[in-house]
């Protein structure tokens, strides 16, 4: 199989443009005539469901959730990048390509990077004008801030809550199509697999979670936006019912999934407190402008941090990297406090978790500008922590947080099954090995406004659509399928629960294919999920039946496609011998502890393809070429 | 610390239900108190009963997915806090909880403490938003909004659509929910060419949907776990007013 990116060439500020203008168009009167489903309802999937309608579209949208409203985005904090430069401090959409290109160490698509550049300013027109309270200036103007691995302000925030809001406006947008007749919405609607038709993405089985009714929904094409699988780690900052099924059935039929080992690992999340923890809660990276990162300098120093005084304090950020200090991006952030902690100057109960220090800010900005910047914040690590920030320094530890990795997608956002569409996190693209704060809602948004719009009408209008029978052989092979997996899950019958497996197999990826990587573990780890799977499968129990609404049953789907998945994740992790961005291999390190890449051999994507459990994926390989930002190691010091 | 809990069981919407009483031997007052329940339903599938079933998702307070009656008040006893950031440390050992679902018409029981709010998402569908269709938006800082208004937008705009506010009002009044969607659009100058329409459209919807009217007595912003507070639902009826008296074009000053 060839990948083929469909990435236009020539000078990359004209290539979208020049790409959209050869894009075949559906005249209005037709696009009525096309349904297109869309999987998921966060920014992408509410932003692409709410603008095909508003083009003419018929749009089928679901989500697991009671309401689309609901979706993960909304517990994006921080904010969203914008190459306005409103702030005149030397911003540019290049500068923003060239920092995201930079940030993700060398591992994305130019021209994907670029277009994101691009439509960045797009999308804070488009949310202010849907109503988003973006933060102003007493001027009346926007405000902006400043996050990790950009050295200019280019970050628009509403609050501590900016994810809420942006998926507020989209949803919004999308309920306003629900109102036209425009959107028809399924909450409460898991899909469970793709329907392949004559090679084409014709439609979707879902299991209907208050009845439990197994159903089929067919259309023109399909949209995944279905989000990131950090969640095999059974502890991450994602939500809880965040999954990886819909694009693991998706891969199963044939769409290759793209560098599955590059998980992002947030330095600032609120560490773990008991064997009970069902999630772990991140604090947005903004704290990092303002909150100063310190150890101990000594080892197993208990004092309380009040009383170690400065001179035996470790800024170690700042002391490593003066040029970006706090600010260095996650990967590093986070790799940095692990190193801290495994030298035993990690501090709390567990050793596990580093200070993040508001005092000289208070003392310098006043504890009024710091209550308008982080007061909700600094209220929930009070809620959750009992500890008050403005006093102690909050304790902090990396968490996993977001999935580069996704399903493989040409520059169209088409996945290699014709039809088949994968936009915002659920993808691979734009991010490269490892992702900047602040450009995930950014994404999200460019592909379901501005990209995703535009290139699925060259799908359609190249193409002949009969309509699809519900007895079609490819419906009812995926029906069956679907059922087959829930009689069997339900028939198991054994004595532990799905959370308890995913417990462990939660455990095995944080120590073998987590913050570091190593070929020994990750050997490890994959001669043990076989096994842990084939348990599963003999000894999970789930109580209730198939016909009702039924928890236990909807986790239980989901650990089992984790299963497989982890196990494609550390066969990823092995073959790329090689640190890039968040995939870390303790074996190919610089002298001073940085990620040594090797360009000369991996240089490309990884994209894999399935051929049925217990048999070796198989490799394709999209290469990598830089025409204008080129690969040097990256340096914050 | 050890807790009786009394938790609502109703198979379906259709199945009568029971308060069944369960025991919680071992609560750490780290644990939130949607982890307390995830190890009860933990040893209820390991005695092959049935768990207990909420929404949940986020746990982080912003999703608006969990929510239901802790000893008769909306996500329990602390101000400003959904259930799934309520900690145990702020319970005694010996306790008592009576756990329900959230009772409103408007809100069927789907199954235990698992209701149906997709009305909220119709009063949404009915009005509240700005039709803004994507790629007509001028750029960001030609529209100008002044800093207290953003804010005071913001403050609005928080609301998580939990149903707290419905599920304590006597009248099931859904008037905090819309009163805050109709002040977030209503307080930006983009929002003003639909506000007096958005206000007549939602109003009219909440009757469809069986809501309540709202009698002012309170008890919506004391749960409101994002504290938003009642002026919302006088600018609604400010704004209902000026619609039912015809009122349709941009006002400015106002």
């Amino acid at each position: 199989m060839i990948l083929d990116s469909k990435a236009p060439g020539g000078p990359i500020e004209t290539r979208w443009d020049r790409h959209r203008f050869n894009l075949k168009l559906v005249n209005p009167a037709n696009k009525r005539k096309h349904t297109i489903i869309v999987v998921g309802s966060g920014l992408a999937g509410a932003s692409a469901a709410a603008t095909l309608a508003e083009l003419g579209y018929n749009v089928k949208c679901y989500c697991f959730q009671d309401s689309p409203r609901r979706a993960h985005s909304i517990a994006a904090q921080g904010g969203i990048n914008a190459a306005k430069n409103y702030h005149n401090d030397g911003d540019s959409i290049y500068r923003l390509f060239y920092d995201t290109v930079k940030g993700g160490d060398f591992r994305s698509r130019e021209s994907n990077v670029y277009r994101l550049a691009e439509i960045s300013v797009n999308i804070i027109d488009q949310c202010v004008a849907q109503g988003v309270p973006f933060a102003r200036e007493y001027c009346g103007y926007l405000d902006n801030r400043s996050f990790g691995g950009a050295q200019v302000s280019r970050t628009f925030y509403a609050r501590g809550q900016t994810g809420q809001q942006l998926l507020l406006g989209a949803y919004q947008a999308l309920e306003r199509q629900v109102g036209a007749g425009k959107i028809h919405m399924y909450p409460r609607a898991e899909m469970l697999d793709l329907i392949v038709a004559d090679g084409k993405a014709r439609g979707i089985v879902t299991r209907n979670l208050v009845t439990g009714t197994i159903e089929s929904h067919t259309a023109d094409a399909v949209v995944l936006g279905t989000g990131g699988y950090g969640n095999v780690y059974y502890l991450s900052t994602n939500a809880k019912g965040s999954n990886a099924t819909a694009i693991w059935r998706a891969h199963k039929r044939g769409a290759l999934f793209a560098n599955p080992c590059y998980t992002q690992i947030h330095p600032t999340c609120i560490p773990v407190s008991g064997h009970y923890q069902s999630k772990l809660t991140l604090m947005s990276e903004s704290l990092r402008n303002d909150g100063r990162v310190w150890v101990p300098l000594k080892e197993h120093d208990t004092r309380p941090p009040a009383q170690i005084p400065e001179n035996e304090r470790d800024y170690y950020l700042e002391r490593r990297y003066p040029s970006f200090g706090n600010l260095v991006p996650r990967d590093v952030a986070s790799r940095n406090a692990k190193a801290v902690c495994d030298q035993g100057r990690g501090v709390g109960e567990t050793g596990l978790a580093v200070y993040l220090d508001f005092r000289d800010a208070i003392e310098h900005l006043g504890k009024r500008v710091i209550t308008e910047r982080y007061g909700n914040l600094f209220d929930m690590y009070e809620r959750i922590t009992g500890e008050d920030p403005y006093t102690t320094p909050m304790r902090i530890y990396p968490a996993i947080h977001y999935t580069m990795g996704g399903l493989w997608v040409d520059y169209n956002l088409m996945s290699t099954i014709p039809g088949l569409y994968v936009i915002g996190e659920a993808n691979f693209s734009d991010h490269g090995a490892n992702r900047l704060g602040a450009s995930a809602l950014m994404q999200g948004l460019a592909d379901g406004y501005f990209v995703l719009p535009n290139t699925i009408g060259d799908y359609l209008a190249s193409n002949k659509f009969e309509p699809l029978s519900l007895e079609h052989p490819a419906v009812r092979e995926a029906e069956t399928q679907v059922t087959c997996i829930t009689k069997r899950l339900l028939e198991a019958n054994g004595a532990h629960s799905a959370d308890s497996f995913h417990r462990s197999l939660g455990k095995l990826m944080w120590d073998h294919c987590g913050m570091s990587r190593n070929a020994e573990g990750l050997r490890q780890a994959l001669s043990e999920i076989p096994r842990m799977r084939e348990q599963f499968w003999r000894d999970v129990r789930i109580t209730g039946s198939g016909e009702e609404l039924n928890q236990s049953l909807e986790k239980a789907g989901r650990v089992a496609d984790f299963f497989e998945l982890a196990e494609l994740m550390c066969l990823d992790a092995l073959h790329r011998s090689e640190s890039c961005g968040g995939h870390f291999r303790e074996e190919y390190q610089t002298a001073d502890g940085e990620a040594a890449r090797d360009d000369a051999r991996f240089s490309y994507v990884a994209a894999w393809q399935f051929h049925g459990i217990g048999n070796a994926p198989e490799l394709h390989k999209e290469p990598l070429t830089f025409e204008y930002v080129h690969p040097a190691q990256r340096s914050y010091k | 610390m050890r807790l009786v809990l009394h938790i609502w069981r109703q198979r379906n919407a259709s199945a009568k239900g029971r308060m069944a009483r369960y025991e919680a031997p071992n609560v750490s007052p780290d644990m939130s108190f949607l982890e307390m329940l995830d190890v009860l339903n933990e040893d209820l599938i390991a005695r092959g009963e049935e768990p207990v079933a909420f929404d949940h998702d986020c746990r982080e307070g912003i999703c608006g997915s969990c929510g239901f009656m802790i000893n008769g008040v909306a996500h329990g006893p602390l101000p400003g806090t959904t259930v799934c950031q309520l900690h145990m440390r702020h319970f005694k050992d010996g306790d008592e909880l009576y756990l329900e679902p959230w009772r409103a018409r408007a809100f069927p029981v789907v199954k235990d403490l698992l209701v149906d709010r997709s009305a909220f998402d119709r009063l949404i569908a009915a009005g509240g938003f700005i039709s803004a269709s994507t790629g007509s938006a001028p750029d960001g800082n030609a529209i100008l909004v002044p800093k207290e208004n953003a804010d005071r937008a913001m403050d609005a705009a928080a609301c998580i659509g939990c149903g707290a506010c419905v599920a304590m009002c006597p009248n099931a009044s859904a008037s905090l929910f819309m009163g805050a969607k109709i002040s977030h659009l209503g307080l930006l100058p983009q929002g003003q060419p639909e506000r007096y329409r958005r206000s007549a459209a939602m109003a009219a919807r909440a009757g469809l949907e069986r809501f309540g009217g709202c009698t002012n007595i309170g008890e919506c912003e004391a749960v409101c776990p994002k504290e938003i507070k009642l002026d919302v639902i006088a600018r609604m009826n400010g704004d209902f007013l000026r619609a039912a008296l015809g009122r349709n074009g941009v006002s400015a000053g106002e």
